[in-house]
């Protein structure tokens, strides 16, 4: 039987980190948390039996590192002004994102088991006038880069000095859309703007060489004259995840790209870098499995 | 009676929004690449840290202006309306219209007024696509200074709004008038024979075809409908309780458009003889805006032969 209590969904791996002054045991703990994330996630969606697992393991310590160690935020107070913001492009990451905010404190973490139900500010893809900390409503893919690219010059005009990141996957960028938004970035070149690509080279169909080709992505963007990181960093070790805001401090007069490598599904080896788990339901047997190999590895980080 | 003006709506959008700049700093204003056509050029002369001209990509162009209005700016989107309505429709229902953001959309050339650029840049479904969106207030004025009024008063309002306007000079007649609040019909002529609907370009047009119906013995009243949506079914249902029959008159497929929206309102509310003057779900074509007019039957003429048809 499915074992799912929300309210054990109040895990001590978050706890402390905002206020840990070490870097080092920092990363380790946004590392462990993530995890944690993980495996809620896993649970989350396998109970549902729907959601989807492939795109929310991929980003889980990117947006861990972003929400706990990045962001000026305030939860207390969600539409602040001088917020930073983050979109989540690839909407179906949601999962993952409602973890990280309900754990960052923008709502209570038992709401979590409400996720994909009737009446629920969970909604299947992030929806900003339900749920706070949502700063934009995604789930049609390729719009975030537009989006983004309109807040940080809205931060120009208003003259603020808030962050604007925008997270996008393979699909995104398979859209015409983004391509648009990239133009007109090195066009008006807002500061503080960063596209950030959860590159798992993984899509609903297949992987993403067989279905769009994206590479040669870093020198694609370079070419569109934005300012690309030249480190490809692992989209899956929060130490490189810290490195990359490093970088993205140096170079914030212009638009940036930052292109971390990961993978879809990460976490469970049997489902990493398969089409397959980018939205399937999480069977009984693959959650048994799955569910084994996140535990051992949250073991591990927590030890 | 002095001579009635002719003034262009692109040429009073680009006057309001200078107007409108010096007490509005958070009035954004963007285009694709259209903008000495649409006359936004003005505002992006003299107000360059405020125009984002996007170029040839109205999907990034209304998608950015969504970002800017989540952020409180009062962003101005303008495009020709075929192309906002067409190539933005996902970025209008997924950001803008879901998320209720206070984005105004302004769809130049609209109608049959790119009249020789033909079809490809005629826009007749524009209306269909912008009523079908929840929360999108859909407005087509009817003269250039009614435009003005209302886009003002549109920056003051929560939520997206979208103006289909003309690109010709078009007779200004809203002056005769008492303004009416914002979405309310206003009744510029009162009959008790026929209820003339009409929204846009088509007002003056009804206007016309009523005085010289006047003249033959038929008081036709007359309706300038220009907020499609939300639509005030009252002053509608209140006109045809009197006039008993109506005929919309519409720049646009009678499909989707005005005759649809007051179709939908009367038979749920007061079934009545209807009939619709508009494009008759065909493509149009190249020619004098006029004669195009004429042709699809949006003309004085078609409407007084519709009216002693309806009235016999």
């Amino acid at each position: 039987m499915i074992s799912f209590d929300p309210n054990k969904l109040i895990r001590e791996t978050s706890v402390g980190i905002l206020n840990e002054k070490n870097l080092s045991i920092k990363a380790e703990k946004i590392q462990c948390f993530a995890q944690q994330c993980r495996l809620d996630t896993f649970d989350m969606i396998h109970l549902r039996g729907n959601g989807h697992w492939g795109g929310s393991a991929s980003v889980a310590d990117i947006l861990a590192t972003f929400y706990f160690h990045v962001m000026n935020i305030d939860p207390a107070n969600p539409k602040w002004d001088d917020r930073d913001k983050l979109i989540l492009s690839k909407g179906h990451g949601a999962p993952m994102l409602y973890q990280i905010l309900a754990h960052r404190g923008y709502f209570d973490v038992k709401e979590l088991a409400t996720f994909r139900q009737l009446n629920s500010r969970l909604q299947g893809h992030p929806c900003m006038n339900k749920l706070p900390g949502i700063e934009m409503s995604t789930g049609a893919l390729g719009h975030g880069l537009s989006i983004g690219l309109g807040m940080a010059l809205a931060a120009r005009v208003q003259q603020k000095k808030n962050w604007t990141f925008v997270i996008v996957g393979d699909g995104c960028l398979n859209e015409g859309q983004s391509w648009e938004a990239i133009m007109a970035a090195a066009k008006f070149r807002p500061e503080r703007l960063v596209f950030m690509v959860d590159y798992n080279k993984v899509q609903l169909d297949g992987p993403s060489d067989e279905i769009m080709p994206l590479d040669p992505l870093p020198e694609k963007f370079k070419a569109f004259n934005l300012n690309v990181a030249d480190k490809v960093y692992d989209g899956h070790s929060v130490t490189e995840i810290m490195e990359s805001w490093e970088w993205m401090q140096k170079n914030q007069t212009a638009p940036m790209v930052v292109i971390y490598k990961t993978h879809k599904g990460k976490g469970v080896s049997f489902m990493e870098d398969q089409s397959k788990w980018h939205g399937a339901p999480i069977d009984q047997t693959s959650w048994t499995l799955g569910r084994e190999e996140l535990v051992s590895t949250l073991e591990k980080l927590k030890a | 009676m002095s001579e009635i003006k002719q003034i262009s709506m692109r040429q009073s959008f680009g006057d309001k929004l200078l107007e409108l700049a010096p007490s509005m700093p958070e009035l954004v204003v963007l285009d694709a690449d259209v903008s000495s056509s649409t006359q936004t050029i003005h505002f992006g002369k003299k107000y360059p840290e405020r125009f984002f001209n996007v170029g040839v990509a109205e999907a990034n162009l209304v998608d950015i202006a969504g970002g800017m209005a989540a952020c409180g700016l009062r962003p101005v989107a303008s495009a020709f309306a075929i192309f906002i309505a067409l190539k933005a429709t996902d970025q209008i229902r997924n950001n803008i219209c879901y998320n209720n953001l206070p984005v105004v959309l302004v769809g130049g050339y609209a109608g049959l007024s790119d009249s020789f650029d033909g079809a490809s840049h005629q826009s007749i479904t524009d209306l269909a696509i912008m009523q079908s969106m929840p929360n999108m207030r859909v407005v087509a004025p009817a003269d250039a200074l009614e435009f003005s009024r209302l886009l003002e008063e549109s920056l003051k309002l929560d939520g997206p709004t979208y103006f289909r306007i003309c690109r010709n000079e078009t007779p200004v007649i809203s002056d005769q008038f008492d303004p009416v609040p914002f979405g309310k019909i206003q009744v510029l002529k009162e009959g008790v024979d026929i209820t003339l609907a009409a929204c846009g370009i088509t007002v003056p047009i009804a206007l016309e075809a009523a005085k010289q119906l006047e003249a033959k013995g038929i008081a036709a009243e007359v309706l300038n409908v220009s907020c499609l949506k939300p639509l005030d079914a009252e002053t509608i249902i209140q006109s045809v309780g009197k006039t008993g029959r109506v005929i919309t008159i519409e720049e646009h497929n009678v499909i989707g458009g005005l005759g649809s929206a007051v179709s939908e309102c009367l038979m749920q509310n007061h079934p009545v003889k209807m009939d619709m003057i508009g494009i008759q779900d065909t493509f149009t074509e190249t020619g004098p805006y006029d004669k195009l007019l004429e042709k699809h039957g949006i003309s004085v003429d078609n409407i007084i032969e519709k009216v002693n048809k309806s009235t016999i």
